[in-house]
């Protein structure tokens, strides 16, 4: 990878840490095992807790005795919805996404109803785990079964209700019309114009869903003693968990400290305020002792948020040469159980997306969020953004197949050309820089498209058994969540900025804390080398903390492809705080005028002489205060706030080969190649391996993974026997290339590359798939594209499930005439 | 109770334990090596990994009774003189890790794979750690990072 010379560093002149790939500084104590995960704490006196969890996915609680687990050994307590409904608090959705969004209460401990299998009922809380767990088989809880909402078509129609006492399952209907927003047109006209006159596509399609499946399982500790109520907990989100524990328990948001030690993935499965961080809170605050409740796999699958799952309806209007002229979009989003923190606010963000990198002249997007029996869902990486994706690069394809061009062919007539940046899109968003063409025709490259496509066509020819397909995806998406302003527009619950300290040591060393919070992207290697580089202080010397709330008192987190793109410019804003503070010190000490002093390689030097005075000298100087100017503060330390001005857009062009058996079924990757854009790299290390981990998940969402509930609502797939995270053996090794248009809306122009990978990949693998079988008349098939439903698809001829008759009754019914025939193809 | 006498990292210990008590259990809660995790409970993902008298083993999968009179290493007990071993040194220099979570399991296994073949294919690697599961690498790296300490032990 390569960094452009575009990069800002600031007033240094020295050698450029932004772009080189640094080795983390993190990795020391995890290679050696001296981590702190939240599991890891004990505690003088400490308690543990055991979940009972409902086996029912709805039901009403009749009866529970828990006077057997009461008298078990060690228990101290053991804690039912009805005893704490008064002090257990309730979990919060952050985001109505509609003013009069339908969302049932969520109280932690179920009180007189269950919603979903692995809800929980009882607690009980012991003096180990073993005893608890031991326990918990004696609480004896009766049940009234119930019926229950399990799939998303038939909940959607209020046939069985999910809360019966809200009388319906719709939760919120959010909109979004390019006519009617002033963005560009009216999508029927042009569906109607394409129906006399061009070419119309409706397809129906399904995203499964996914469990983020972190491999640290949940974990959270608690301790009451001192003044203030401490929780450690592996979550993403320390700030917010702060926040509303304060702001739904009672306690005073200065009473409660909340620590995410070392963090073991998240990919948003720990962007969450959980049932499981409520209760471990009021069994201390009961108990009055440190207590402390770490999930198994199977509980971490069952209960904690799982992602997607959507059913997809979508009508793409284009003119006869494949100009795209309107998009319309129709999504029903399950929610589970409850309405999430995020909740319905995760198709919302994909909103602005399905337009991608074309130029529609109208556009509308539909969400109908959905109440069922199941596991609440959230964000899972990409949160909306995948689902936009694939959608829409499902749909070029299926554009380039019918009019028989290559599929890069079609997307390049329709993508924004690079000279057409800033560019205002059909969704209202101003995408700042990129260039398709130039990712695009790096990634042809080195993957060697023509000679691929070439293979491909003989072994078509030769009727192979073996047939290669051919995957394209040419993806942006929106990071840097988020400025407020946009926050505020969609009813958010929050503001979108980020906060930064750096603190100057006396010893010359410097401290930059930082509201973002990392559970294994690198910020403290890459905090300390865009500080190194603008304070010109060695990357050894800075140290970067996070994830307390007592050190780092203010932020917002880490999700959404943010940390670097609005985190990291307010670090800069506080880096050049520093300078201008130590500027009249500098000044006073070198009886200079400031105007003639000039700030490089972490000195400031007086114009045309060689007197100077480095950074650490001014931090000594400023901490003992002998010799300042009159009325300057004894400090260099510096704050920012930073609210970002607009979204993040990073691009690439994701370019995949398979090879399909097409007697078996079986599937084999053979080549994926992804150029991305994710403007200025400041650790192309730590870059790359963002897009590695991303591909995989993309990947899996593809070929593996799915959540699955049988017909009583028991998740079936509920261990690591049968929720399929690949592995090594499953997987390839990647070709990555690089193409930069540094963003022109934060100083350092990065963009974001955490989501990246997942959102790209998942469509390039389907259309492979799809591509390597078009000579069997197949036009889709469903995720995961496992062996089974590959060879039927190729044995039934034909797409698996015909899309198109399903997608039509949603538009209209009695023009049938002039659609194009995708699937019988 | 059962009394189990076992060398950890070139310690020796001494301790009643429950028969019913993990080996995984024993190393985190009673010895605070709290290095080596526990990911799943089905043995599925190897983060508990450790060696067994040098040989790799799930340590979820093995009671703490069947450790005595044994020797366990785990991935406290790698680096020596303050040296990391190769492929500590080589996860470091190929980013061979993101959250590190699931990292002690990988190195304890990537070291027991290149003692069973100290040249392996990268689809040898692959298969060999097929019981560990990653949720943040992608393996790229990871196949990398065992592929380096391959090469540098040669
Ligand atoms: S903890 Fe998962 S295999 Fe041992
Ligand atoms: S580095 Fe996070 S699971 Fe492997």
């Amino acid at each position: 990878m390569t960094v452009t010379d575009e990069v800002s560093t600031g007033s240094t002149g020295g050698p450029r840490e932004v772009g080189s790939a640094r080795r983390r500084k993190e990795d020391q104590r995890l290679i050696t095992g001296r981590t702190k995960w939240t599991d890891n704490i004990q505690l003088p006196g400490m308690l543990h807790i055991a979940m009972v969890r409902s086996p029912f996915a709805h039901a009403r609680i009749t009866h529970i005795d828990t006077s057997a687990a009461k008298s078990a050994p060690n228990v101290v307590t053991v804690l039912t919805g009805q005893e704490v409904s008064e002090e257990q608090g309730v979990l919060a959705n952050a985001w109505p996404i509609t003013p009069d969004q339908v969302a049932p209460v969520h109280p932690p401990i179920a009180v007189d109803r269950v919603t979903f299998a692995g809800e929980v009922v009882a607690v009980v809380v012991a003096r180990s785990a073993a005893e608890a767990r031991d326990a918990a088989e004696l609480v004896d809880v009766d049940y009234d079964e119930l019926p229950a909402a399990l799939d998303l078509k038939e909940a959607a129609e209020d046939k069985v209700l999910a809360h019966p006492d809200l009388g319906t399952n719709k939760s919120a209907l959010w909109v979004f019309d390019s006519a009617e927003a002033g963005t560009g047109g009216a999508v029927d006209e042009a569906i109607d114009k394409a129906r006399t006159d061009g070419i119309v596509l409706e397809r129906e399609y399904r995203q499964q869903r996914l469990i983020p499946a972190f491999m640290e399982p949940r974990s959270v500790v608690v301790d009451p003693t001192g003044e203030q109520i401490t929780m450690w907990s592996a979550t993403q989100i320390p700030h917010i968990l702060r926040y509303l524990l304060a702001a739904t328990t009672g306690v005073s948001e200065s009473k409660i400290r909340v620590i995410a030690p070392d963090v073991g993935g998240g990919f948003g499965g720990k962007l969450q305020s959980t049932p499981e961080e409520w209760i471990t809170f009021l069994a201390a605050r009961r108990t009055g002792r440190p207590v402390k409740y770490t999930e198994t796999r199977s509980e971490s699958l069952m209960a904690a948020h799982h992602g997607r799952d959507q059913w997809q309806r979508l009508t793409l209007a284009a003119t006869k040469d494949g100009t795209v002229t309107g998009l319309k979009v129709d999504l029903l989003a399950d929610l589970g159980s409850y309405v999430s923190l995020v909740g319905g606010g995760v198709p919302v963000l994909g909103a602005f997306m399905f337009n991608a990198i074309y130029k529609f002249p109208a556009y509308q997007f539909k969400v109908q969020t959905v109440l069922t029996n199941k596991a609440w869902t959230d964000a899972y990486r990409g949160a909306g953004r995948p689902e936009a994706t694939f959608a829409i690069e499902r749909l070029m394809d299926e554009l380039a197949h019918e009019l028989g061009v290559d599929p890069l062919e079609i997307r390049e007539k329709n993508w924004i050309k690079h000279e057409e940046f800033p560019f205002t899109t059909v969704a209202g968003l101003e995408y700042d820089t990129g260039n398709y063409e130039q990712a695009t025709a790096e990634a042809k490259r080195i993957f060697g498209y023509d000679e691929l496509r070439a293979e491909q066509q003989r072994r078509r020819e030769a009727n192979d058994p073996v047939q290669l397909g051919i995957g394209v995806s040419t993806f942006t998406e929106m990071c840097g969540l988020a400025p407020s302003r946009v926050l505020g527009q969609l009813s958010y619950g929050a503001g979108g900025w980020e906060h930064a300290s750096v603190r100057m040591l006396p010893t010359g060393k410097v401290e930059v804390i930082t509201g973002a919070s990392a559970h294994g992207q690198g910020h403290e290697t890459a905090w300390s080398q865009i500080v190194a580089d603008r304070l010109g202080v060695a990357f050894e010397d800075v140290e970067v903390l996070h994830g307390d709330t007592q050190i780092s008192h203010k932020g917002l987190d880490t999700y959404g492809s943010r940390s670097l793109v609005v985190g990291g410019e307010a670090l800069v804003k506080a880096a050049d705080k520093v300078i201008e503070k130590a500027r009249p010190i500098a000044a006073h000490l070198l009886e200079a005028s400031v105007d003639d002093l000039e700030f490089k390689d972490g000195s400031f030097g007086v114009r045309g002489t060689d007197k100077g005075i480095a950074m650490a000298d001014l931090a000594a100087a400023a901490f003992t205060g002998h010799n300042l100017p009159d009325g300057v503060e004894p400090t260099l330390d510096s704050d920012a706030t930073y609210d970002p001005v607009n979204f993040s857009y990073p691009h690439g062009t994701h370019l995949c080969a398979v090879e399909i058996d097409t007697e078996t079924g079986g599937l084999t990757m053979r080549k994926y190649t992804a150029v991305d854009d994710v403007g200025t790299i400041v650790n192309p290390l730590i870059v790359e391996g963002q897009l590695h981990g991303g591909l995989v998940q993309g990947i899996a969402q593809a070929l593996f993974e799915e959540a699955v509930y049988d017909d009583s609502g028991t998740l079936v797939s509920a261990s690591f026997v049968d929720y399929l995270v690949p592995t090594a053996a499953d997987t390839i090794s990647f070709d990555l290339g690089t193409s930069v248009t540094p963003s022109t809306t934060n100083s350092l122009g990065t963009k974001g590359v955490g989501e990246a990978g997942t959102i790209a990949s998942t469509p390039a693998v389907v259309n492979a798939v799809v591509d390597a079988l078009r000579p069997f008349g197949v036009s889709d098939v469903r995720m995961p594209c496992t062996p089974e439903r590959i060879w039927k698809a190729i044995h039934t001829g034909g797409g698996t499930e015909p899309t198109e008759k399903d997608a039509m009754p949603h538009f209209d019914e009695n023009d049938v005439a002039d659609r194009t025939d995708g699937a019988s193809a | 109770m059962t009394r189990i006498n076992v060398t950890v990292d070139g310690a020796s210990y001494s301790d009643d334990v429950e028969p019913r008590m993990l080996l995984v259990q024993y190393l985190r809660e009673r010895l605070g090596k709290t290095g080596t995790v526990i990911g799943c409970d089905t043995s599925n993902c190897g983060a508990c990994t450790v060696h067994l008298d040098g040989t790799s083993v799930k340590s979820c999968n093995v009671l703490a009774v069947q450790a005595d009179g044994h020797e366990v290493t785990t991935v406290e007990g790698l680096a020596t003189d303050g040296e990391l071993h190769p492929v500590q040194q080589a996860f470091h220099e190929n980013h061979a890790l993101q959250c590190g979570f699931c990292t002690p399991g990988m190195i304890m296994q990537s070291i027991d794979l290149l003692k069973e073949n100290a040249d392996p294919s990268e689809e040898e690697i692959r298969l060999g750690l097929e019981g560990n599961l990653c949720r943040c690498t992608g393996y790229h790296n990871i196949v990398k990072a065992v592929q380096a300490a391959a090469g540098g032990s040669r």
